[in-house]
């Protein structure tokens, strides 16, 4: 174990800006690009969906 | 199981792997960087793949899963840079340098932005898909010149720490977290890349038989 406290895992030995800011980027990016895709998907189902109703009618 | 893997790559790495012994903590940007770099290189590799597979067979799919790479590989390149500027700040002393591997990994993101602004600025789909693939096969050359280039020039970059050929340099923990991880962000870019495909398919093909077919049953 290299962590004595959470203080201490949070310091990242002084870098604790530079460790968290990068896997922060890298949250955020691997949480809205998964988001925008399912996003997008959905909206096509709607669309075809839509479109398929106005060719019944 | 993109997750999963993360988890155990990241408590490996946080907590298993030890410090190093000369740049302390902030090597732990490894973990990241190095994952989201090789994804880089390999998405193109793969959508360059696609779409000259598109090229030569005019299969419609495979153009859509190299539309449907782009973003992703596009993502995976602006987090090896940002967090590389993260870890060049502590280690080098600057943000950036325009050094022969951050230049050409720049590079790549640009190959994979033009690569999209192409294929959104042809409105005929066919023609967009075919100019892209022409883009994405032409850019494949930078692949290797982004791999090699910490050999082929004098670079601020570190050489490869891991290769096919040698003993990686490095401890048998932190490899582990780092092949977990690589494992986790591979996994995680199949899963978009499937789900951004299916998105596409159901854009172009709403008008077909089979679509019709799925929405009665759902």
């Amino acid at each position: 174990m290299n962590w004595n406290s959470p203080s201490e895992f949070f310091a990242m030995g002084g870098y604790g800006l530079y460790v968290w800011g990068s896997y922060a980027m890298v949250a955020v990016c691997m949480l809205i690009e998964p988001w925008l895709a399912a996003r997008r998907h959905r909206r096509a189902l709607q669309e075809s969906a839509e479109q398929h109703a106005e060719d019944l009618v | 199981m993109a997750a999963v893997l993360s988890v155990v790559g990241l408590y490996i790495g946080f907590f298993v792997a030890p410090t190093d012994a000369t740049q302390g903590e902030a090597y732990r940007i490894i973990y990241v960087h190095v994952p989201a770099a090789w994804m880089s290189m390999l998405l193109y590799l793969v959508m360059a793949f696609w779409a000259a597979i598109g090229w030569a067979f005019n299969a419609r799919l495979a153009f859509m899963v190299a539309r449907a790479l782009a973003p992703t590989g596009a993502a995976f390149t602006f987090l090896a840079l940002w967090t590389g500027a993260f870890w060049g700040k502590p280690t080098w002393g600057t943000w950036w340098v325009w050094d022969a591997r951050l230049t050409s990994e720049l590079i790549l993101l640009f190959l994979y932005l033009g690569y999209m602004a192409l294929l959104e600025s042809i409105d005929d789909t066919r023609r967009a898909d075919q100019a892209g693939a022409l883009l994405a096969i032409v850019g494949a050359v930078n692949v290797p010149i982004i791999y090699f280039s910490v050999r082929w020039w004098n670079t601020l970059h570190q050489g490869a720490t891991i290769s096919m050929t040698a003993a990686p340099k490095m401890a048998d923990t932190m490899l582990t977290s780092l092949l977990f991880m690589t494992f986790a962000f591979w996994a995680y870019a199949f899963a978009v890349v499937f789900k951004r495909t299916c998105a596409l398919i159901l854009e172009r093909e709403h008008d077909t038989d089979w679509v019709r077919a799925l929405k009665g049953k759902s």
